[in-house]
Parts: structure tokens; C-alpha cells; sequence
């Protein structure tokens, strides 16, 4: 068969379709484009008026490019960007080439709203892929709730949400959490934990899931937790504290700048990582570009994705993302999420047969992307993905060795029953 | 010199005319609800530069901390809304249903003592004007009545600023942290979020920020603001005249917060959340950047000001998503080099005068030349 020469992703719902016998699918596949608009006519594929032609179709891209949060989201709109490229070179989708509009939520969440509204009202995006903090994507939320748009969210986040309008394409706090806790106790023989986090939503609920889980799950004991604020850079108290109690396992959800006061003190407190084992949920590939490879390397990452990840699907990703910008780039966790948004996107698409959003909206579960970098995901009920959990160990070169993955797919539990 | 200043009044009835007719009249029939409720989000900034005018333009009271009264004013509406959104049918699947989401996931069981007067419409109504006036007056005094001014005043507001971000991010059981209070739906069941809606709510912005602009102006024009100008130039010699210096500055700071604090509340209910990425010291200073855009000595430029910049940066950033910041930033470069009193400046100082020579009154144009000329910046 013709398709089988297509990349990975393009396989699943349009080989099902294919399978099944559905003649008119069939044949369009292998038409050029022209063709496609001829057997998924625009006004049958979309109804709502969405920005959709014969030809194209448009989406948006909406993270903050400058601002403090510029040096985060970069990556995800480079990933957002190549993943676009390559189903336009593939064929697009429905046969239509994807066009994107580009804003800046330029780290300012009432910005990210207004701009959400443009691209939905002004610009009919049929999807947005954007968004990175919480607090981003709470300001956008009711955005695309009442103009019913769909976006594709690419951070790990807390949980404690769910929406018709959005694809959680990053992990829900317990997929990272629990897995990466129970490897650390199994492995490392952990009985005592000393909890850190920068102060807001993401790492107090990831800590109290956290806690939660240690102590009535594992029955292990919390020996300290603690909170600084955005953009702190003094952590020596803590660190004094840390040597006084001797946590076996020092958890810490730290997040931005804070990151290298914190590695760079502890180091020169003289914890050594490679003796003490601490444990990470927000240090990326990203953030060791900052923190400096030879200051964090020893630690242990729960992610569910790795630069250094072992699949042909992922060498594929790595070296295309290097050919189009660059080698000196890294690729974390939020970065390779965000390369899943488009392509997720499309596979709905097909399966659908249309662009409406509540068609994709309810086609969405069970939507299967095996050309993931990370190796497969499933879009869940609950519109979150079934993804691996995986423990990777900081190197000084800023990568990281994977050391454990999940057997199985972990299920996302956004509001997780005794865990509240 | 009376017959200029007739003149001068005349004009600036006229720019309220004009200004008036493009915001009620001319925007709403061009442009669509998107845009629309973009200029309504703009105008609500426009608040805090009139009350810029008062305090920075006419009595030199340099306020880097606006944000704050805005910032306040805007979350004594949010928390009145979350309340009303957080009914106990819409959030039931929390462990505690009734409660603000927020509160739930920090563990909090019941309301805060605090957000309980904030359920009553009137009693919130009457905090986003009472809270931000007792935070001004409380600062007020205790800075102006120790003769803590110019400079020294501006840092502490900035601090106060950051005070105040830090506090509302750090308790974010209680305020929302750094999300805000987000989701607000309706008032008093009337849902804040339709075309219709938002429709009318622009009205209402526009209505309330022409009343505050009558205010502002009254008491400019009144006896009591040419106090504020003499404090303004000469303020050791308004005290030897006999007059308590402080209790002006306190008075109209006050009355520039309760402003931006009305500014805050419209915003609000416009934009449907209140974050503490207003309070902050950033749009405080960003704030007093549209005044000084539009002139500070102006409250019709203010608000002219104000629609400028914000619609650059809204025009440039959906143009050029990466490089917007630099074209803001050369725009405001460019003004205060070229119209150090603003646009308004550039209206009075340039224009006028050349539409009088055009029509060859030469005598006005004399007496235009003659006003007193504006006192440094401080």
C-alpha cells in the first residue's frame, strides 16, 4: 500500500479508515491536493465558519515570545512550527496546507486572553496551539470556552482541570509524580522526603500529591516542606535545614531562574548529587542550558520525555528539530508536548472527517500518534494523554540518561480520588 | 487674559466633544465587538491618566504605584464575581462546594473572613471605591505629612507596588496567586460575557470615564486646583501662605487612586479577571507612560494617550509578534525627545498656533505664547 511509505503518524485513523473500505477516502488519499477539496468538500468539513478553504487552513500559535517567559516557550513554538512543516510537506491536512498566525502572549496573561480572543473571533483559527503557565492558560480557558475554539496546551501542569476546548498534550501532575515515586522508593530505598517548590498553583498541588502519595501510599515520612517565591535566589536556610535533617530524597519543584541559585548554592553547600539523591519534576533539558550541566549533574528528572530518548521515531525528531534550528538547541519535555499539538491535531482531524470543533472535540478520544517522539500517546477521555512515565539522571552535558520508563502507559487522573 | 482663558476652555469643551463623539459614536458603529471591548479594556487604563493629571501633571506628585489602586479596585470586582460564580451548583465537585475553585486546592475549608462582605453588591461596590482611597490616604499621610516628596515618594509607591504583588502572589490561598481570580461569569445573574453584554458594559466604561474626567476637571478648575498648581511650582511658598501642604497632597492622590480604582472595577468586568500582573511595578510605570505620551497637563491627552500606545502595542505585537517591543520602545523614545509635553503639547503649542496663524488672528496667538511655561519633570 501507498501509505505505508507515509511517516509514522499519518498511519492510524486514515489507515482505519482505509481498511474499513471507505471508497471515497480511499481514493482521495492518493489524488493530489485539488482532489482532496473535491472529496472532503470545505463546506461539508467545516460548518462553523472556521478559517478553512479549499486549499489551507488556519491555526494559531500563541506563546509568549518576549518576556520572562520568552526563554521557555521558544522551544515549543519551534517544535509547533516544525511539526506544521512536516504535515504540510506530507500532504496537510484534509488535503489543506496549514497556514499559522502567530501572537505574542508576551508573558502577560491578560495578553494571552486578548489574544486568544483575536485568533479565535478575528481570525476563526480552526486550532490554537499555545499557552505554557498556568496562569496563561486559566486567563485563555474561558476564551475558548465561549467561542469555542480547541487548543493544544503542551505543559505538565497540576491537573485539576478539564475541558471540551482543550487537548492536555503535557502530563497531569500525578503521571509525573507517582510513577517517579515509587521508582525512588523501590531503587533508592527512600524513607524520608524534604519537599521544595516555588510558590504558586503547579508545585503546591504537585507537592500535596506528592505528600499525599508518600504518606499514605508508601507510608514514608515528609521530614520538611517548603515554599519560596518566583524568582527567588536565596536558598541557604533551606539548604542549612536540608543538612540538619538528611532527607533521603530531596523533591523539588523549583521553576525559572530560581533553578541556578538553587543548584549552583547547593553544590557549593557541598551536597554532593551523586551521593544525595534528589529528585526533580521541573528541570528540563531546557533549564540545564541555564543551570549549567556540572552543577545539577547526579539528579534525577520524572519526565515523559527525553532529548536522549532510544527510538527511531525520537532520532527523527532530534535531527530534524536540529536541521531547522539549529544544533545548539535542546529539546525538553514541554518542548517535544508541543510538537504532538499539530500533529494530534491533524490525526482528530482526519478521523473526524472535519474541522468543526465539536466534531473534534468528540472524535478526540482514542486518537492514537505513534510517530511520537516519546514513542506513542492516546488522547484520553478525559482529553489528557496516556503517556510513559520516565526517570532520567542529569549528566554534565546537559542531557540525561534514561534510567527507567513505565512498563505501561500512565492514565491521566486529573482529579485524583484521594489525592484532593 | 480672561479672553484666553475663555478660549482655552472653549477648546478643551471642544476635544470632549470630539473625544466624546469617537468613543460613543464613531468606534462602536466601525468596529466589531473584538475591537471594541479592546478599546473598552484600553479606556480603563485611561482612568488611571486622568488621575494621573491631577496628581503627576498638576500638583507633581509623581506616583509610580497606580497599579495598586487599579489593582485594587479591579480585585474588590473580581471577588465579587468569583462569588457569584462559585455557587454551590457550579462547583459541587470540589471537597468544599460554595468556595472559590482557588480556595480549594489550597486546602482552604471556608470563605475568609474577609471575602464575606464581598458577596453584597452595594457593600463591593462601595470597597472599590472606599479600599484603594483608605490605601492612598493611609500612604498619604504618612508620607506627606512628613514632607517625604519628589523622588523619594515614587520609589516608596514602587515598592508599595511590590508589596502589594508579592503579598497577593504569596497568599494565593486567600487572593488567587499568580492566576488571578479568573472565570467570572455573570452579575447578579446577568452573564458579562455576551456580545450584548460587553456592548453595554462599553457604554458604562465610557460614561464612567467621562464623569471622571467633569470630576478631575472641576477640581482643576476650581480654586483648589490652582493650590495644587502653586504646590506643584512653589511648594514652601504655599505653606508660609498659611496653607496645610499635606492635606492637599493627600487629597488628590486619594482622588486619583479612587479614579484608577474605578478604572480597575470596569476592567474587570470587562476583561472577566483580575491578576496581579496589574498591580505590579511594570504597568504602575506603564501607566504613567501613557500619560506622559498623551501630556500630562491634559486630560484629554491623557486619554488620547492612553488609546495610542495601547493600540500600538496591540497593532505592532499582532504584526510583528517578535520584534514589537523594540517599535514600542522607539516610539516613546521618539516622543519625549521630540513633544516633552506630550501629544496634547504638540496640539497647544504647535498646532493651534498654526491653524491661528492660518486664519490670521495673530493676537491669539500672542496670548498662547505668553502662558506660563510647564514646570520640569520631576
Amino acid at each position: 500500500m501507498s501509505l505505508e511509505k507515509r511517516p509514522n503518524g499519518l498511519e492510524s485513523p486514515l489507515r482505519r479508515k482505509l481498511l474499513l473500505g471507505t471508497a471515497a477516502a480511499s481514493v482521495a488519499s492518493l489524488l493530489p491536493p485539488r482532489a482532496w477539496a473535491d472529496a472532503f468538500p470545505t463546506a461539508q468539513v467545516n460548518t462553523t465558519g472556521l478559517a478553512v478553504t479549499d486549499i489551507d487552513v488556519t491555526v494559531g500559535i500563541l506563546h509568549s515570545v518576549t518576556g520572562t517567559m520568552a526563554i521557555s516557550e521558544t522551544g515549543s513554538v519551534e517544535a509547533e512550527k516544525l511539526a506544521i512543516d512536516q504535515i504540510n510537506a506530507s500532504g496537510g491536512v484534509l488535503g489543506r496546507k496549514i497556514k499559522f498566525i502567530q501572537e505574542d502572549g508576551a508573558s502577560d496573561w491578560p495578553t494571552f486572553a486578548e489574544k486568544a480572543k483575536k485568533l479565535l473571533v478575528n481570525d476563526k483559527c480552526a486550532s490554537v496551539m499555545g499557552c505554557w503557565t498556568s496562569a496563561s492558560r486559566k486567563a485563555v480557558l474561558p476564551v475558548f470556552e465561549q467561542y469555542n475554539g480547541m487548543l493544544y496546551y503542551p505543559t505538565f501542569y497540576e491537573g485539576l482541570e478539564q475541558s471540551k476546548n482543550v487537548i492536555y498534550t503535557g502530563q497531569e501532575a500525578t503521571q509525573q509524580i507517582i510513577a517517579g515515586l515509587n521508582w525512588v522508593e523501590k531503587e533508592k530505598g527512600a524513607k524520608t522526603f524534604y519537599l521544595l517548590g516555588s510558590d504558586y498553583i503547579w508545585p503546591r498541588t504537585s507537592n500535596k500529591i506528592a505528600r499525599k502519595h508518600i504518606e499514605n501510599v508508601l507510608k514514608l515520612k515528609v521530614v520538611g516542606e517548603e515554599y519560596f517565591p518566583l524568582g527567588h535566589t536565596q536558598f541557604n536556610s533551606v539548604i542549612n535545614k536540608m543538612k540538619l535533617t538528611k532527607p533521603d530524597v530531596i523533591y523539588a519543584i523549583i521553576v525559572g531562574g530560581s533553578n541556578v541559585a538553587f543548584y549552583k548554592q547547593l553544590k557549593a553547600a557541598g551536597i554532593d548529587l551523586s551521593k544525595q539523591t534528589l529528585m526533580t519534576i521541573s528541570v528540563t533539558e531546557d533549564e540545564i542550558d541555564g543551570i549549567g550541566g556540572e552543577n545539577i549533574a547526579g539528579a534525577f528528572a520524572c519526565m515523559k520525555y527525553f532529548e536522549s530518548l532510544d527510538n527511531s521515531n525520537n532520532k527523527a525528531f532530534v535531527s530534524a528539530f536540529h536541521k531547522m534550528w539549529g544544533d545548539k538547541t535542546v529539546i525538553g519535555d514541554v518542548t517535544q508536548a508541543a510538537y504532538l499539538g499539530p500533529w494530534l491535531w491533524k490525526l482528530t482531524v482526519e478521523k473526524a472527517g472535519s474541522f468543526d470543533i465539536d466534531k473534534i472535540a468528540a472524535a478526540s478520544p482514542g486518537v492514537e500518534f505513534k510517530g511520537a517522539p516519546e514513542g506513542y500517546v492516546r488522547i484520553h477521555e478525559n482529553h489528557h494523554l496516556w503517556s510513559k512515565t520516565r526517570v532520567g539522571r542529569a549528566r554534565t552535558d546537559g542531557q540525561y540518561d534514561v534510567i527507567y520508563e513505565t512498563a505501561d502507559l500512565m492514565e491521566p487522573d486529573p482529579f485524583p480520588k484521594g489525592y484532593q | 487674559m480672561s479672553q484666553s482663558l475663555t478660549k482655552n476652555r472653549n477648546i478643551e469643551l471642544i476635544g470632549f466633544a470630539i473625544l466624546a463623539v469617537l468613543l460613543v459614536v464613531v468606534l462602536p458603529l466601525s468596529l466589531d465587538i473584538f475591537r471594541l471591548n479592546l478599546i473598552g479594556k484600553y479606556l480603563t487604563y485611561a482612568f488611571v491618566a486622568v488621575g494621573l493629571v491631577a496628581c503627576w501633571g498638576y500638583t507633581g506628585i509623581l506616583s509610580l504605584g497606580q497599579g495598586v489602586f487599579f489593582g485594587l479596585g479591579g480585585y474588590c470586582m473580581a471577588m465579587f464575581l468569583k462569588l457569584e460564580a462559585s455557587s454551590v451548583a457550579n462547583t459541587k465537585i470540589q471537597s468544599t462546594p460554595g468556595i472559590p475553585d482557588f480556595m480549594d486546592w489550597n486546602q482552604l475549608t471556608e470563605l475568609p473572613f474577609f471575602w464575606v462582605p464581598f458577596k453584597s453588591l452595594p457593600l463591593a461596590l462601595i470597597a472599590v471605591i472606599l479600599v484603594p482611597s483608605l490605601a492612598a490616604f493611609i500612604l498619604g499621610v504618612a508620607m506627606f505629612k512628613r514632607r517625604v516628596g519628589g523622588v523619594y515618594f515614587a520609589i516608596i509607591t514602587q515598592a508599595l507596588a511590590a508589596v502589594l504583588t508579592i503579598l497577593i502572589i504569596g497568599r494565593q490561598g486567600y487572593t488567587g496567586g499568580i492566576n488571578g481570580i479568573t472565570d467570572l461569569r455573570t452579575l447578579l445573574g446577568w452573564d458579562i460575557r455576551t456580545d450584548h453584554a460587553k456592548y453595554i458594559l462599553y457604554f458604562v466604561c465610557c460614561a464612567a470615564l467621562f464623569g471622571s474626567m467633569f470630576l478631575v476637571r472641576f477640581v482643576l478648575a476650581s480654586k483648589l486646583g490652582r493650590i495644587l498648581v502653586a504646590v506643584r511650582d512653589t511648594e514652601e511658598r504655599v505653606r508660609f501662605s498659611g496653607y496645610d501642604v499635606a492635606n492637599f497632597k493627600v487629597f488628590v492622590f486619594c482622588l486619583a487612586s479612587a479614579i484608577a480604582a474605578i478604572g480597575g472595577a470596569m476592567f474587570t468586568l470587562q476583561v472577566g479577571f483580575m491578576s496581579p500582573s496589574f498591580v505590579g511595578i511594570v504597568p504602575s510605570i506603564e501607566m504613567v507612560i501613557f500619560c506622559a505620551v498623551g501630556g500630562r497637563q491634559s486630560i484629554i491627552g491623557a486619554v488620547v494617550g492612553t488609546l495610542l500606545v495601547n493600540w500600538g502595542k496591540t497593532l505592532f505585537s499582532e504584526s510583528f509578534p517578535e520584534l514589537w517591543l523594540f517599535f514600542m520602545g522607539g516610539l516613546f523614545i521618539a516622543v519625549v525627545l521630540l513633544f516633552p509635553r506630550g501629544l496634547a503639547g504638540l496640539v497647544t503649542d504647535q498646532l493651534l498656533p498654526w491653524i491661528g496663524r492660518l486664519s490670521g488672528g495673530r493676537r491669539q496667538v500672542a496670548a498662547a505664547g505668553s502662558a506660563p511655561a510647564p514646570a520640569p519633570a520631576e
